[in-house]
């Protein structure tokens, strides 16, 4: 039975292994909460990043908001999302007394620079794992490649293709069963 | 009473800005000339720092303004400001979802929404990869382009690309020894050229 104490230190853990964005946190919980933990699948991953994506506020909440009220409740969903917040609470006060430039700092700069080529090749693994969950036939594959291309190439909210997405999987879905 | 009015100002940035930590930028810039609590300069300073530290940018980004507008209680009054929106509304989506799990036209919806998210995390992957690969100073055609990679950062991302996915003893690592592996890997051959 998992605590909602267990629940607070995992996504402790994960929001202080967080460097970046919501996106950034990808990897981390694939290790954290779907291999260690077993709390979600990587195909439920790729859902909560999807509504995530197209409701307000910070994905990287949204989506232990959504773990966390999976495992635990309602409880468990604040307890996660303070769990993730947590550790940039303790940071940004601690660092802000210190220095404020913080950023400027060489050795900073040069460090995040490797932490950045490190998060992209981790972003493109990440990518990988949630293919084969969400990525199984042709239909599948044609709303990757379109969607990825256009909001490549298109400046539009995500919330535009997330909505778009899944009216196309209802429709294409009546009309297979139609078919039959 | 200051408190109060920052709870409602990231109260509002967190239900209104859709899309991750970036998309809360416009509004701080908006809260810096409503009002004066920091200016337009000190925020670009604090987007830096929100980017160089631990944790999600957006959270980092509420903590710092927090901090700077009422010290402490200002850092945690801001961050609950922002996470508490968030909170209300995902759980009324995921009961909603635990309701209607076995609907056929919700599950059809997903059919379609998981390719589409996992494409969405690919597109912002490769807005990363220019970041993190390219320098910034190319004039936009192909051949300034190819001649901004930063070689170093490349042959870094090759390496971890090679760890992580084709030697079965590292393979198995947690993702947070790669990035601390990279952080000093970039402080000992100056990644950033400072």
């Amino acid at each position: 039975m998992t605590s909602l104490w267990e629940l607070y230190i995992t996504f402790f853990k994960v929001g202080i292994m967080t460097f970046g964005g919501g996106y950034a946190m990808l990897p981390i919980l694939q290790r954290e909460v779907v291999e260690n933990k077993g709390w979600a699948t990587e195909a439920e991953l790729a859902d909560y990043y999807a509504i995530g994506q197209c409701t307000p506020g910070v994905i990287a909440v949204n989506t232990a908001t959504f773990i966390g009220q999976k495992t635990k409740g309602v409880a468990g969903g604040i307890i996660a999302t303070l769990g993730v917040v947590s550790p940039s609470l303790l940071i940004i006060i601690a660092l802000a007394k210190i220095i404020s430039n913080f950023a400027n700092l060489a050795i900073v700069k040069n460090a995040f620079a490797g932490i950045r080529a490190c998060v992209c090749v981790l972003i493109f693994n990440a990518v990988c794992k949630l293919w084969k969950s969400s990525v199984i036939d042709k239909i599948t594959f044609i709303i990757f490649l379109t969607v990825c291309l256009c909001s490549l190439i298109l400046n539009i909210s995500p919330v535009f293709f997330v909505l778009l997405a899944a009216i196309s999987g209802i429709v294409i879905k009546q009309v297979e069963a139609r078919k039959k | 009473m200051i408190y109060l009015r920052l709870y409602y100002e990231f109260f509002k940035t967190g239900l209104f800005a859709i899309g991750g930590g970036l998309a809360t930028l416009p509004f701080l810039n908006n809260m810096a000339d409503t009002t004066g609590w920091f200016t337009r300069g000190q925020l670009a300073d604090m987007v830096a720092v929100s980017e160089s530290t631990p944790g999600p940018m957006g959270v980092n980004m509420a903590t710092y303004v927090g901090f700077t507008t009422a010290n402490i209680p200002g850092a945690i009054i801001a961050t609950l400001g922002l996470i508490t929106p968030s909170i209300i509304i995902i759980l009324i989506i995921a009961a909603f979802l635990r309701a209607f799990k076995n609907n056929q036209y919700v599950i059809a919806a997903f059919y379609g929404l998981r390719p589409a998210s996992t494409a969405l995390i690919a597109a912002a992957g490769i807005g990363v990869i220019e970041i993190a690969l390219f320098n910034e100073q190319n004039t936009g055609n192909f051949v300034s382009f190819l001649q901004s990679a930063n070689i170093k950062a490349i042959v870094l991302a090759i390496i971890i690309i090679i760890l992580t996915r084709f030697i079965p003893q590292t393979k198995k690592w947690h993702p947070i020894i790669f990035i601390m592996i990279s952080a000093v890997v970039g402080m000992i051959f100056h990644f950033a050229g400072v």
